[in-house]
């Protein structure tokens, strides 16, 4: 066990955990944060998605000792309002089916989006292959990415 | 809020509404919900003091605004949306005025509260109308009353009942007022002509809480209660001899650890806690039976396949006759491996089961079968056990089987604390039940224009029946036979979204191909042309109609440009399933020596559709789960035991692979039939088929991928 600090969401957060928790547990058992999702527990699904200082990680994996103090933002934080440009156009384009997934995908995205404001559609093939849906709602991912910025 | 209670008039018109689900619900917190088109439209109404209920279904709040409650377990097939368009349609309400509301399982309340067989819209497609024109003719005559004038020359719409020579009135004005209702009779519904609701794309009613991460799911509940995990037996099987759990005990977090059935729970504080003390359970196990493999399961499948049985599922004309005289029999043979179903979010449900009461909640698609297992398990009466249904993360028939909600009742009852039952998505591969494996051989009798003779025969792993033997081409020839086999096996199988079908479309398909290539002969019309000379005077019993098929498949050929592709690879296939008709033209391309699928043309007849966004959510969703599986879902078991037990070594269809696709209806004002599964049979054999005229090779075994490995 051990005591940790992490920041959150732009929130300070202290708990205490096995040092070997994944940060997925600690966000969903410890600060029942459960917009990021338990899939398959090795990386391979990315419905677990959350970022780290920016960068699009696989929540399942890291374990909460390696976090430091790196900022980590999750669905529930992307944006204050939900309004994030493609939370928005996941509305617009009803994306979701059962909508498990979604939240790791958007998470996913929006790493894309930040980095290029407009990518195609193999852009966004390359970028998203590692989020699985089983749903198959992948048209309409696509479509809803594409849509912003336009 | 307060929500006031019904008095007993209104409650012999509760009673009898109940023919068509009706009944009444009191005191249901207001959640914010979200309404309106593709742009959510917001309500201008104030939030309501009092709600007052009318049937089941719906309550209306004093300020006008419509709570509706969805009856069916939402498993991402959308019918949490559709299913409350329904009821507003004949409510005649503003959509942007309603909230929807998951209901609780309740059997006097509602009919068929099940996620299955595509079947929610179309078998509550009635008692949802007449649930809203039923509320609609009580305010109506209330306003009528009130007024001094005759029903008939009122006018209603977006909830707002209008007369010449009066004031307005909302709904929730008249629903306020309220005393003495007289039952209506004669509930009229609206000519499907007039739909202001039905068939205008309305958004997923949980998209708020999904895009934003809010708790929907099983998994997201009861964040506080003690999570369980399970070990089980390392195969099919075998049993339990002996296990040490010190040190799992020694895992901080870990409260309890114990066996039932052939089964070790580990009962811990937090979800990682249990999947470490887990991990560290040493237990030893003993076959009690022979262990099931693949490799011998698929002998089996094949040599049951050179069997005829003593009572064919169909036997029209005289197949042998035919066989015995022709010029030319094509005898091909399709087999089919284990599936699991995979559903994103793990099997898992809460209980908290008391002396007085056995709580359950949780994702379930069979709400009603579940507390009766519940109840003979705990033999505790069904009264006390309640259920409330979550959003679920996919279904695909897994969720049909509540077998993780009956290890969960034997551990709950036992602890008596409250607690929440996890999978990981090793114990839901492993687990089961399966898409059973199966096998088909098709033999047909050609002379040099058209088939002559037809016969199927199916095998699969515990099937009552492998194939639908009404289905075409039954009824298109005078000499058919269906036989069918099972394999009985200790392996769990079940319903795989488009049960039997799945596999069996693709089989008949394929081979529908290759009959026409051997014919020489084009295959959309080696399909019409049967249909066409059976039209007026078909053969036997039949599932299908005949008119709606020829009606898909000619809307496929145009909208495909089938009969101008010309250097492009395209394959066919057609299928009925769910009563629904599906017909798929898929394109392939050559990719550095790999094919391809870049397009698939989808034309359907679903009768009338409800909710154009979500329909087209769902044919897509099945296209792509059809050929994803198609190409590459594969499980095979070795000593009773999955091979495949994480997304590393079971490949599942990513969004590089998926084609664009473009889906046509029929246009039709019928009834509305299933759309949940009905895309899915037809999926694998429109890929099979182009991959033929893309790369020449003929594909008789799921996964494509492994098949096509062989062409490298």
């Amino acid at each position: 066990m051990g005591k940790y600090t992490i920041q959150v969401n732009g929130k300070s957060q202290e708990i205490e955990v096995d040092n070997d928790t994944p940060l997925l547990w600690v966000l969903r058992d410890e600060l029942k944060l459960c917009g990021t999702k338990f899939g398959c527990g090795i990386a391979q699904c990315g419905a677990c998605t959350v970022h780290l200082d920016g960068q699009a990680v696989r929540s399942c994996s890291i374990p909460i000792e390696s976090i430091k103090n790196k900022e980590i933002t999750t669905i529930e934080g992307l944006d204050p309002n939900g309004k994030h440009p493609l939370q928005e156009a996941w509305r617009k384009h009803d994306v979701p089916q059962c909508g498990y997934c979604q939240a790791g995908q958007i998470m996913t995205a929006a790493t894309l989006v930040k980095e290029n404001k407009k990518p195609t559609s193999k852009e966004i093939d390359n970028h998203m292959k590692g989020n699985l849906c089983r749903c198959g709602s992948y048209p309409k991912i696509k479509q809803a990415i594409l849509s912003i910025n336009k | 809020m307060k929500s006031r209670k019904v008095n007993d008039e209104r409650r012999s018109f509760l009673k009898v509404s109940a023919l068509a689900g009706g009944g009444f619900i009191l005191g249901f917190p207001w959640l914010l919900g979200c309404e309106g088109d593709v742009v959510a439209e917001e309500t201008t109404l104030a939030h309501p003091t009092n709600w007052y209920d009318l049937t089941a279904y719906l309550k209306i709040g004093d300020t006008g605004l419509v709570t509706i409650m969805s009856p069916n377990p939402e498993i991402g097939q959308n019918v949490k949306t559709a299913m409350p368009m329904i009821v507003a349609e004949e409510l005649e309400v503003d959509w942007k005025n309603v909230n929807v509301e998951q209901a609780p399982f309740d059997e006097t309340k509602f009919e068929r509260q099940v996620a299955g067989g595509s079947q929610s819209i179309r078998k509550s497609w009635t008692a949802l109308r007449t649930a809203g024109a039923t509320a609609k003719q009580i305010l109506v005559e209330a306003a009528a009353k009130q007024w001094g004038v005759p029903v008939g020359e009122c006018s209603v719409a977006k909830g707002i009942v209008s007369h010449p020579s009066h004031e307005a009135l909302h709904y929730g004005q008249l629903a306020a007022s309220l005393v003495d209702v007289e039952i209506p009779k004669n509930i009229k519904l609206k000519d499907p002509k007039d739909f202001s609701i039905i068939g205008k794309g309305k958004m997923n009613v949980d998209m708020e809480g999904i895009v934003t991460g809010k708790a929907l799911f099983g998994i997201d509940q009861a964040m506080d209660a003690l999570v369980a995990m399970v070990k089980r037996p390392d195969g099919f099987g075998m049993k339990l001899k002996s296990f040490d759990a010190e040190a799992t005990k020694a895992v901080s977090g870990v409260e309890d650890v114990f066996s039932f059935e052939d089964k070790i729970a580990v009962i811990a504080k937090n979800t990682w806690a249990a999947m470490k003390g887990l991990k560290m359970l040493k237990a030893e196990y003993y076959p009690e039976v022979e262990l099931a493999d693949s490799t011998s399961i698929n002998k089996q499948l094949l040599a049951a396949l050179n069997t005829k049985s003593n009572e064919p599922k169909r036997n029209d004309g005289d197949v042998d006759a035919m066989f015995s005289q022709a010029e030319q029999i094509v005898e091909r043979s399709y087999e089919a491996p284990f599936l699991p179903h995979n559903p994103l979010e793990p099997m898992n449900f809460y209980a908290h089961i008391t002396d007085e009461k056995v709580e359950l909640s949780g994702p379930i698609q069979t709400p009603a079968w579940t507390r009766n297992r519940v109840a003979e398990l705990l033999e505790r009466p069904k009264e006390q056990i309640t259920i409330d249904m979550t959003r679920m993360g996919g279904g695909f028939g897994r969720r049909l089987y509540g077998n993780y909600v009956l290890e969960l009742a034997q551990i709950a009852d036992k602890i008596r604390k409250p607690v929440k039952i996890m999978y990981s998505r090793e114990d839901e591969m492993m687990t089961g039940p399966f898409r059973p494996a199966s096998a088909y051989t098709f033999k047909a009798a050609l002379n040099k224009i058209k088939i002559t003779a037809y016969h199927l025969t199916g095998a699969g792993v515990n099937m009552s029946n492998a194939c639908r033997e009404n289905n075409f081409p039954a009824g298109t020839l005078s000499h058919y036979r269906v036989d069918s086999h099972n394999i009985e096996s200790n392996i769990p199988t079940g319903a795989w979204r488009a049960p039997i079908t799945n596999f069996l479309a693709y089989a008949e398909q394929a081979f529908f191909d290759e009959i026409a290539e051997i014919l020489e002969k084009d295959p959309i019309d080696v399909r019409l042309d049967l249909l066409y000379a059976a039209k007026d005077n078909p053969v036997g019993e039949l599932d299908y109609e005949i008119d709606k098929m020829i009606g898909v498949i000619q809307l496929a050929r145009l909208k495909s440009g089938w009969d101008n592709a010309m250097g492009k690879h395209l394959g066919f296939s057609v299928y009925y399933s769910h009563n629904t008709y599906v017909a798929e033209v898929a394109e392939v391309v050559m990719s550095e020596g790999y094919p391809r699928v870049t397009r698939v043309c989808c034309a359907v007849d679903c009768g009338l559709v409800v909710n154009p966004l979500g329909a087209i959510n769902q044919i897509e969703g099945g296209i792509i789960d059809g050929i994803g599986h198609a190409m590459y879902g594969d499980l095979a078991f070795e000593k009773g035991r999955a091979m495949q037990q994480n997304f590393h070594q079971y490949r599942m269809i990513r969004i590089d692979e998926v084609p664009e696709i473009d889906v046509h209806f029929v246009e039709s004002l019928n009834d509305p039939t299933g759309l949940g599964e009905p895309t899915l049979p037809p999926a694998g054999g429109a890929v099979a088929n182009a991959i033929f005229k893309a790369t020449g090779k003929r594909l008789y075994k799921q996964p494509f991928e492994k098949e096509l490995g062989i062409l490298g």
